[in-house]
């Protein structure tokens, strides 16, 4: 879908991306990390033509966009960013409206648009359309920032630290957001972050970058439990390391199916709620220790009894390189 | 914020019926202005009538402003592209050269060129109004914020579309500052036009300052001051018309 090969940037003596090659499958959902003067960010304005690499090419959907003209392959694209960069004189509605303005859909198709997307983003469309961006919170405008993004359905995503200004109960939200209109519409995003965390919560694959070199790719726990040496190993964290190995399995790959949910009288009244199949082993593990309990009764999608979890479960192999 | 808008739009009415009662009224004021002033023959200034005086006078003032508007607004965008970025302290220098170089002074220059009549006051009344046209078209493109750029840079719209759409939108507040600026200045300035044979409300007085009238300047000044007040009105409305969507506005 996106592929760069042999790509090189300098700002004058500095190197901001060193000979990068990799590519992003259709469909992935595709995070780039690093510290502060990676390269990750010039990486990713590489793909809209933002930024224009000094060797080596970027091809998206198998053209050279070199030979493209760079404001038709951004409307091809969307693109949110962490100021979020609404236009303060428009309202949310023509904000959102903005790619498909250009591209010169009909009214009545652009206004259901942004009807679709306002609710998509948890945002009551009868109230919030004609308000400027002033009236809003920040969580609300990088919502519609995400919208205008996502407007003239693109089947590229770029998103450049789009949650890092937020406070963390609003990034949580709109991460889970990004997650569930990842899987539904099925959008080859790219990601920049310099949090390992949101990475590994979002990511289907890391790309990690250090002083503009890209020093491993994989999926999360490829990164987690292969660390390809020092950089790597500061991202993934030395103390919470298990934490965040515990953050990128769910409780269904590891629970014991079929076991009886505990009726509790020896466990007391604190068993309680059953958490779901999809939870992180991470949640499962915060769960036992605010209950006090060993185990823990695991319910599936559907909300059916599934089978039980326990503490030995989170213990077993520990898989550090 | 009603109350407030409720008082400016008083300015305006209040302004524009002195103005009215001061063009159609003022041979009625002729015995005030004889009492006031016993020594005179002609207490009154009749001429020209004042209404066409007045038109002469807003003509010469909306003419050169405009033509600084199109003159300074184009300058300063082209200082603001990439293609322009070098000229710009050049600008900045001519146009504040345009602003101390005295009016007066231009129409001494022009008048031997160009002869008598509104040419000469048009172009010095252009370049005393292109300062704070300029400035205000730099300062105002400089204060779209990088993120707004770089948004719409990123989801497609190209320089033109950019800049019509997001960068003059959002500099319009402190562009019509600047013109404002220029507008009222130009309205006080356009007077001297009267010294080149131009017609303006500085007939009466210059004819009332040479001939000792004292009655005669002051029926100039008030017409211009009502002027002003009525104009300074007016801007106010339409910024508050460019300034809906800023944080605070109704």
């Amino acid at each position: 879908m996106i592929a760069f090969d042999g790509v090189t940037k300098r700002f004058g003596a500095w190197t901001a991306v060193d000979e990068v090659s990799f590519t992003v499958q259709a469909g992935e959902f595709r995070v780039l990390i690093g510290p502060s003067g990676s390269g990750k960010s010039t990486l990713l304005k590489m793909v809209n033509r933002l930024i224009a690499p000094d060797v080596g090419t970027v091809r998206v959907e198998g053209e050279d966009i070199a030979r493209l003209k760079p404001e038709a392959l951004r409307r091809r694209m969307g693109y949110v960013i962490q100021d979020v960069g609404l236009f303060p004189h428009w309202t949310v509605e023509r904000n959102i409206a903005t790619v498909p303005d250009l591209l010169g859909w009909p009214k009545a198709r652009v206004r259901d648009r942004v009807t679709e997307l306002l609710t998509l983003l948890s945002l009551d469309a009868e109230r919030y359309r004609g308000a400027y961006p002033h009236q809003l919170s920040g969580g609300q405008r990088q919502r519609v920032g995400v919208a205008r993004a996502l407007a003239a359905e693109p089947r590229i995503l770029l998103m450049d630290e789009p949650f890092s200004a937020l406070d963390p109960i609003t990034r949580g939200a709109l991460q889970a957001e990004m997650a569930a209109i990842h899987k539904a519409m099925g959008t080859t995003v790219v990601f920049v972050t310099h949090d390992m965390d949101e990475a590994l919560a979002l990511a289907s694959r890391i790309a990690v970058l250090d002083r503009g070199r890209l020093v491993q790719t994989g999926t999360p726990l490829d990164i987690l439990t292969r660390p390809a040496g020092a950089t790597v190993r500061d991202l993934v964290g030395r103390e919470d390391w298990g934490l965040k190995r515990l953050a990128v399995e769910t409780v269904a790959e590891r629970l014991r199916a079929g076991e009886a949910a505990p009726l509790g009288e020896s466990l007391g009244d604190s068993l309680g709620e059953p958490v779901p199949a999809g939870a992180s082993l991470r949640r499962a593990l915060a769960e036992m220790v605010a209950r006090g309990a060993d185990r823990l009764p695991v319910v599936d999608g559907q909300g059916r009894p599934a089978g039980v979890i326990h503490l030995a479960d989170l213990l077993r192999t520990p898989d550090r390189a | 914020m009603s109350g407030v808008r409720r008082l400016l739009a008083d300015r305006m009415v209040l302004g524009l019926l002195a103005l009215a009662a001061l063009l159609f009224g003022m041979p009625a004021l002729k015995p005030l202005f004889a009492a006031a002033f016993p020594a005179l023959d002609r207490p009154l200034y009749e001429a020209d009538g004042f209404l066409a005086l007045t038109l002469d006078h807003l003509a010469l003032v909306g003419a050169s402003t405009l033509a600084a508007v199109l003159l300074g607004g184009a300058a300063g965008i082209a200082v603001t592209r990439p293609f322009g970025a070098e000229f710009r302290g050049i600008l900045a220098a001519v146009a504040a050269m345009g602003q101390t170089f005295p009016p007066v002074a231009v129409l001494a220059v022009l008048v031997p060129v160009l002869g008598f009549g509104p040419a000469p006051a048009l172009i010095a009344l252009t370049l005393y109004g292109l300062l704070p046209i300029v400035e205000n078209t730099v300062a105002g493109l400089d204060s779209v914020p990088e993120p707004v750029r770089e948004a719409a840079r990123g989801l497609g719209m190209g320089p033109g579309g950019m800049l019509w759409r997001v960068e003059l939108p959002l500099a319009a507040p402190v562009i019509l500052a600047g013109v404002r600026t220029a507008a009222i200045v130009n309205l006080g300035t356009a007077a001297i036009a009267s010294t080149v044979g131009a017609k303006t409300l500085g007939l009466p007085i210059i004819v009332g300052l040479n001939g000792s009238n004292p009655a005669y300047v002051i029926q100039g000044a008030v017409i211009v001051a009502a002027l002003a007040v009525v104009l300074d009105a007016g801007f106010d409305r339409l910024a508050a018309l460019f300034s809906r969507w800023r944080p605070g506005a109704a």
